[in-house]
């Protein structure tokens, strides 16, 4: 299936990727970890990469993001402001919560009451507005999380990239912070680009998700994900779907035995 | 293999209209999308509650001070048991080798004196001076090492060095620049001290997480603000530790220094227990040691206070 079919119609893209290569490191010791990726993120879409590890999703992110470049092709954010998550959460220890989420405010230059007052309102989205002087380390991960994505909101940015974010939580809290993502990412308008190795995740948060094929990195398949939300993660229609994508997953791997 | 989890065995209908589906090799003809129930705030918040670790009971304060105490008295305790055997056993004649009682007799005449207090006040204006000056110092080339490649490999090296070297190594040289003044103890002080503050600093900014440093890029933090809202902060406690050692090099070097450059018209303690010691009054000698000792602790529990205020404020204490 080609990419230009499933984003030719409506919405604008916000998050254009076109022949996109990466390598590292010159010579012989060249790795290559994206091969020619191709990539458009319409407005509000939420979008998974799927991939098995050695197939450079989160050095996709990265990119997107402008902490590295890229090594030929075009990437276009459009000038787009975007916001970062990790598996850790990596909020600063030295501020507390509401400190750590007014943080993107106050390099924004947004005045002490303005930010207060917002940083105060994003922990009110992510429903811990009564831990808002509470130390991270005071919290659960999955609370902490929720606070990293309270400060990534607060970065007032355009795109959301979510690298592997629910990857160390137990999975009744990843359940539930896939329906909080869900209805905050409805709410707020969000445009997401979310990297997992979770199938079944991929397929419960995903509009479309991107199977990537390993060493290098290139677009396999683009899943369009049809499903009605809210959807949960063990119905069938997310269970079977993400069968489908799992065998053309495993035999993507398995090209690589020997 | 795929790092999916195995599909949930509480869930059969799943599991069976997975298998059905899969069979049928289509997809989107499941059975009929059950009724969703999306998750409740209540239920966020149950877990939220469920997940935080219950407040631990500190007990009273007496209790906690107690427990603290005792092991300590007992220690002094045994110490001066010895102390008093070896008295008795007639090791050392009794004016090399006096008693504990004569040495807190001794003690306590001497706290009680305003001399005293007055020698103690000069040794610790020129130990917080002195401290003070290696603090000023060791950061600023702290922060000039780690900021730039070529310092760091032109003198990198020399601090480490520079921390090892006994200072007493520094007198002789620090009298012929400066004679027998304030500036030569000054000198060595802050050689002692300041490459322990600056090699804190140092490995405080080597060592700030990587994702710490990509969430400040993500931001937009440069430069000043970088280093304002995140580069300092985060190496507040390696630098916080390089104080109290700091402190503990600037301790020994100002001792040493008040014994040997004897500046003149100045009785500090160094002093007083050089002079105890030509007159071979040995309880006295004991007393300033023990001096010494006390205000050593004392000091050093400061910077433990401060040190343990931000392992909590933190959250890197093993609780």
């Amino acid at each position: 299936m080609s990419i230009l079919e499933t984003t030719s119609v409506r919405t604008e893209s916000v998050v254009r990727i076109e022949n996109v290569s990466k390598t590292y490191g010159s010579g012989g010791n060249a790795l290559l970890a994206l091969d020619r990726v191709s990539l458009d993120v319409q407005q509000g879409e939420f979008v998974c990469l799927l991939g098995a590890s050695g197939c450079g999703k989160s050095t996709l992110l990265s990119l997107v993001a402008g902490l590295d470049g890229i090594s030929s092709g075009t990437l276009d954010t459009g000038g787009r402001k975007v916001a970062l998550m990790f598996q850790e959460a990596a909020l600063f220890p030295w501020l507390s919560v509401i400190g750590n989420v007014e943080l993107p405010l106050r390099l924004q230059g947004v005045g002490k009451a303005e930010r207060r007052k917002r940083a105060l309102e994003l922990l009110e989205v992510v429903r811990l507005s009564g831990f808002a002087d509470k130390r991270p380390h005071e919290l659960s991960g999955g609370m902490r999380q929720r606070v990293a994505l309270a400060r990534a909101l607060a970065q007032n940015a355009d795109v959301l990239l979510m690298d592997e974010p629910f990857g160390a939580l137990d999975a009744m809290t990843r359940d539930i912070l896939h329906d909080e993502l869900e209805r905050i990412w409805r709410e707020q308008n969000l445009t997401v680009l979310f990297v997992t190795h979770n199938v079944r995740e991929a397929v419960r948060l995903g509009d479309r998700v991107i199977l990537l094929s390993s060493r290098p990195g290139r677009v396999i398949e683009d899943f369009p994900i049809k499903h009605p939300r809210p959807r949960r993660i063990d119905s069938p229609e997310v269970s079977g779907q993400a069968g489908e994508i799992t065998d053309r997953l495993r035999a993507e791997v398995a090209r690589h035995a020997n | 293999m795929p790092t999916e989890p195995p599909a949930p065995t509480k869930y059969a209908g799943a599991r069976a209209g997975l298998e059905g589906l899969l069979a049928a090799e289509t997809t989107g003809l499941g059975p009929e999308p059950q009724k969703i129930k999306t998750l409740t705030a209540d239920e966020v918040s149950g877990l939220d509650a469920l997940e935080l670790a219950p407040k631990r009971e500190k007990g009273r304060l007496g209790l906690r001070l107690w427990n603290s105490a005792w092991p300590k008295l007992l220690a002094i305790a045994i110490v001066v048991l010895a102390w008093e055997l070896v008295y008795l056993a007639e090791w050392k004649p009794a004016y090399v080798f006096p008693s504990p009682t004569d040495v807190f007799a001794t003690l306590k005449d001497l706290v009680t004196t305003v001399d005293f207090w007055d020698g103690v006040r000069l040794t610790m204006t020129r130990a917080i001076t002195g401290f003070a000056l290696a603090v000023a110092i060791g950061t600023v080339v702290g922060a000039a090492v780690s900021r730039f490649a070529p310092l760091r490999a032109a003198i990198g090296s020399l601090i480490t060095g520079l921390q090892t070297m006994p200072s007493i190594m520094w007198f002789p040289l620090a009298i012929l620049l400066f004679q027998l003044g304030e500036q030569a103890i000054m000198f060595v002080v802050v050689i002692g001290a300041a490459p322990s503050v600056a090699n804190g600093l140092i490995s405080g900014i080597d060592y700030v997480p990587r994702t710490w440093l990509r969430v400040g890029q993500v931001m937009g933090m440069k430069g000043f603000s970088r280093y304002r809202h995140l580069i300092l902060p985060a190496s507040l406690p390696s630098f916080v530790s390089g104080l109290k050692q700091g402190w503990a090099f600037s301790w020994r070097s100002l001792m040493a220094g008040e014994l040997l450059v004897i500046v003149p018209g100045t009785i500090s303690v160094g002093v007083r227990m050089q002079n105890a010691r030509d007159l071979s009054d040995t309880p006295l000698v004991i007393s300033y040691i023990l001096v010494v000792l006390v205000i050593g602790i004392l000091i050093d529990q400061l910077f433990n206070a401060a040190d343990n205020a931000l392992r909590k404020r933190w959250g890197l204490t093993g609780s």
